[in-house]
């Protein structure tokens, strides 16, 4: 066989965003080796482009708020298919991620009383997201890396997995190359977490980076783990669309939660005109309640740009298609209109928003302190991921864990924003903790050299092809036909075109040929990122077709409503026995009567 | 629609050249979609490092038109597309591919400096309490995405090639955040003197000028932290009065 280079390592960590690098931190506290393997340079993680904050019940601004209200907010917004036990633990233990955050340097913006400063969000009863400005991802990836360097973590930057080794079922380390040569390398490990982000390069308008391609999804799919939840697709309201070059990328929620509202090409605050009924007693009548409540009015609710990000982004494409768009196919976001009721407004936007402030001026020539911003939805981020015991974080497979975006539960339907930055820190500790402890308590596994021979083949085979399909040209018809056929509205019909069109795509992957050698190649990267990016749009695609109704991130044009009995189901997706994709439904675990009770009480 | 030509350096370790890609440019379009734009039609392996495409990761530096920029916030109507618009690695370090450079030394730096060393706590509630006003330089500071063009630019490190005596001006900022901590109780600045040689910085501001976070680099993070050491180690009332103390 080849000789590759091998590392060992008793915990290895795929994916340095803010899951991976708090997992990394706890399994290297527990004692234990670890390796961290992350795609692009440290830091870079998608994780920098979270803006708004991480949410957690600490009571700093409000003292109404305890792990109780988190809970049923999250479950809430979540739809109730949530895992409920990962909501609950998410809800718990928030505020001591945040405050041990704190303790290794991050400096969040403070109370007057010289606490963490919380702000407003969608779907969050009262203010809970500890905030950095606009720019809290940075904050915590930086901290968490700059903690992280002194642990002792063996860093491996610029590396890609392109497969999970296995010894019977259990996971026991993983093959990937590195991008500056193209060198493949073996890493052996006792647990193996995975914590590599989104799926957004799936869809044409996105607001994710190159590397969310499903890495992880995939990874765990192709070894046999199990899928949950994968039709839930959060697609944020706000994205920049125009000029066309930006449209996709984030205009952060924070900029609502500051008191900044929707507008129609009418001028019509179009939030005010539907409120979902479980929504209704927690929304405020009027705009001047609205903007009393971004202002810190306790009695005040909250406006209706502040309602879960599903239902706002099915609005503004409501009044988009009704032809009540912006010019630019978005609608209008202001929050310049603030100086009706602030002095110095363009300065206080410029303190709370200034990353906003400086993309739009930079990007769009345009001074959101003067002028309203042309949004609209931008594919976010995926509720649905590998699935895990809500405890440990361990998926279906023995040795294999997951955390952050592509693991699932947590969010059900749909997440709330800032609860995924929490979500990392809460989960990245629990899956370096118990990824850890099933490292002391085993050994290395063997894993057979077929399963390198043959993946190192697939991976090498299109640069022996003379001629043949462009990758990236494959990668934009897939995100043309997923944005078209299974976007924030998804019809029976389509969704069967789009298994069809994976189909081909697939056979058009296979007939891949590159150019150039294979030193820091990026078409090769994207011809195997492709293999990711269609395992995942399938699995999408076919859970997206067996729920038959309309809920959270799911909505169905051809089953409008909610229907009671998917309530009570997940959709579980999992390699069949001849490698086709299988799905089934299985049942949601009973809630405790303590948890049903709190969310009874909570309204 | 407009077309645009650009010359793009191709090339390793060993070697390279200038070459020239005509691609269509469309409203609003930054250096990065051009560059991207040719990747995806005519150059396939042709390397560079991007993520955010909005000015928040750093990956995206590169040098456009001799400029040392982000790649992503460089708008096209910015440049004069009548002539070619050059795009070329940042010079401090090492090439690895075409636009991608060896930036691996800045993190060796950095685990060098002593890491954040909090005072116990003294809130009732076990933490601690920060007004914001103490607050606010070390939070622009922290506002850094680690592009390293202010080494790029540092004639210290691009021209004297001193990077193994001093650690440039991104990790006099990241020590400055460190030092001006409201909560830090390390001391870093005899290593600052020593290690780092702050010293050789001799404020053209060159960094500052390049910063895309419009950090002030010199004049809020250097200048003071040089303030210190001198205060530290070679104001002669305190050298005199440590003298003193001493017997």
């Amino acid at each position: 066989m080849s000789e590759y280079q091998t590392f060992e390592h008793d915990v290895l960590v795929i994916g340095a965003g803010g899951a991976g690098l708090r997992a990394a931190i706890e399994a290297s506290a527990a004692g234990v080796s670890v390796g961290l393997v992350c795609k692009s340079l440290l830091g870079k993680a998608h994780t920098v482009m979270a803006e708004g904050g991480m949410a957690a019940a600490m009571a700093n601004v409000d003292d109404r708020d305890n792990w109780k209200v988190h809970f049923s907010d999250t479950m809430r917004g979540g739809q109730y298919v949530n895992n409920w036990r990962m909501a609950e633990l998410h809800a718990k233990e928030a505020p001591d991620r945040v405050r041990e955050l704190e303790a290794w340097g991050a400096v969040f913006d403070r109370t007057k009383d010289g606490k963490i400063l919380q702000r407003n969000f969608g779907g969050h009863r009262y203010p809970r997201l500890a905030h950095v400005g606009d720019r809290t991802g940075l904050e915590l990836i930086r901290t968490l890396q700059d903690h992280g360097i002194h642990q002792g973590i063996e860093v491996y930057m610029e590396v890609t997995v392109i497969a999970l080794l296995k010894d019977g079922e259990r996971v026991v380390g993983a093959f990937a190359y590195e991008r500056e040569h193209g060198r493949f390398r073996i890493f052996k490990a006792k647990a193996v977490i995975l914590a590599t982000g989104g799926i957004g390069r799936a869809y044409k308008i996105t607001s994710n980076s190159w590397e969310g391609t499903g890495d992880g999804h995939s990874l765990a799919y192709d070894a046999g783990a199990e899928l949950i939840d994968m039709e839930f697709i959060q697609f944020h309201p706000t994205g920049m669309v125009y000029p066309p070059s930006v449209r996709g990328i984030l205009v952060t929620e924070g900029v609502r939660g500051e008191g900044g509202v929707l507008k129609n090409s009418e001028g019509t605050r179009f939030m005010f005109d539907d409120i979902p009924d479980n929504y209704k007693d927690q929304t405020a009548d009027t705009p001047e309640e609205g903007w009393r409540y971004t202002q810190g009015d306790k009695n005040a609710r909250r406006p209706p740009e502040l309602l879960t990000r599903d239902h706002v982004a099915r609005c503004i494409r409501r009044e988009v298609k009704a032809g009540r768009g912006s010019p630019h196919g978005g609608v209008y976001l202001d929050i310049a209109w603030i100086k009706e009721k602030l002095p110095n407004a363009a300065e206080h936007i410029k303190k709370k928003l200034p990353s906003m402030y400086h993309q739009f001026k930079q990007l769009a020539d345009l001074d959101i302190t003067t002028t309203p911003m042309e949004v609209g939805p931008t594919t976010h981020y995926i509720m649905g991921g590998i699935r895990v015991d809500g405890d440990t974080q361990a998926s279906t497979l023995p040795g294999l864990f997951a955390a952050g975006e592509c693991a699932a539960g947590i969010n059900g339907a749909n997440r709330l924003g800032g609860n995924s930055l929490s979500d990392l820190l809460v989960f990245g500790k629990r899956a370096g903790e118990y990824a850890a402890k099933f490292a002391l308590e085993n050994n290395f596994g063997t894993f057979d050299n077929a399963q390198i021979e043959e993946r190192a083949r697939w991976a090498l085979e299109a640069f022996d092809r003379e001629s043949g399909e462009n990758p990236f040209a494959i990668q934009n018809d897939l995100q043309e036909m997923m944005q078209d056929l299974v976007g924030i509205v998804r019809v029976e019909e389509e969704m069967q075109q789009a298994l069809e069109g994976i189909k081909d795509l697939r056979e058009r992957r296979e007939k891949i040929s590159l150019t150039g050698n294979i030193d820091f190649n990026p078409s090769w990267h994207t011809a195997l990122d492709l293999h990711n990016l269609l395992n995942v749009s399938e699995a999408i695609t076919l859970a997206a077709i067996e729920r038959k109704e309309s809920r959270g991130g799911q909505f169905r044009d051809d089953f409008p409503s909610k229907v009671a009995e998917f309530g009570k189901v997940n959709f579980i997706i999992k390699k069949g026995a001849g490698g086709q994709m299988e799905i089934r439904s299985e049942r949601i675990p009973e809630m405790p009567e303590e948890l049903k009770q709190i969310i009874e009480e909570m309204g | 629609m407009a077309k645009a030509t650009f010359k793009i350096w191709r090339g390793n370790s060993e070697g390279g050249e200038f070459k020239s890609y005509d691609t269509e440019i469309s409203e609003g379009m930054v250096v990065l979609d051009a560059v991207l734009q040719i990747q995806g039609e005519q150059a396939g392996d042709l390397a560079c490092r991007w993520n955010c495409k909005a000015g928040k990761c750093g990956s995206c530096s590169a040098e456009i038109n001799g400029n040392p920029k982000l790649m992503c916030m460089t708008r096209m109507n910015t440049l004069p597309v009548d002539e070619p618009i050059t795009v070329e690695p940042m010079k401090a370090f090492p090439l690895k591919k075409d636009l991608v450079t060896d930036v691996s030394w800045n993190y060796e730096v950095k685990k060098r400096i002593k890491k954040f060393k909090p005072r116990t706590p003294d809130a009732p509630d076990g933490t601690w309490r920060m007004q914001q006003t103490d607050i606010d330089r070390v939070q622009e500071f922290r506002k850094c995405i680690e592009c390293f063009l202010c080494q790029d630019v540092c004639h210290v490190l691009r021209d004297h090639h001193k990077h193994e005596e001093f650690i440039g001006p991104r990790f006099l900022v990241y020590a400055a955040a460190l030092e001006m901590h409201p909560l830090d109780t390390e001391n870093r600045l005899k290593d600052l003197k020593d290690d780092g040689n702050i010293g050789y910085c001799n404020i053209t501001k060159c960094c500052t000028k390049v910063c895309p976070e419009n950090i002030t680099i010199t004049d809020n993070a250097i200048i003071p932290l040089k303030e210190r050491v001198v205060d530290e180690f070679y104001d002669p009332i305190t050298k005199f009065l440590k003298l003193f103390r001493k017997k």
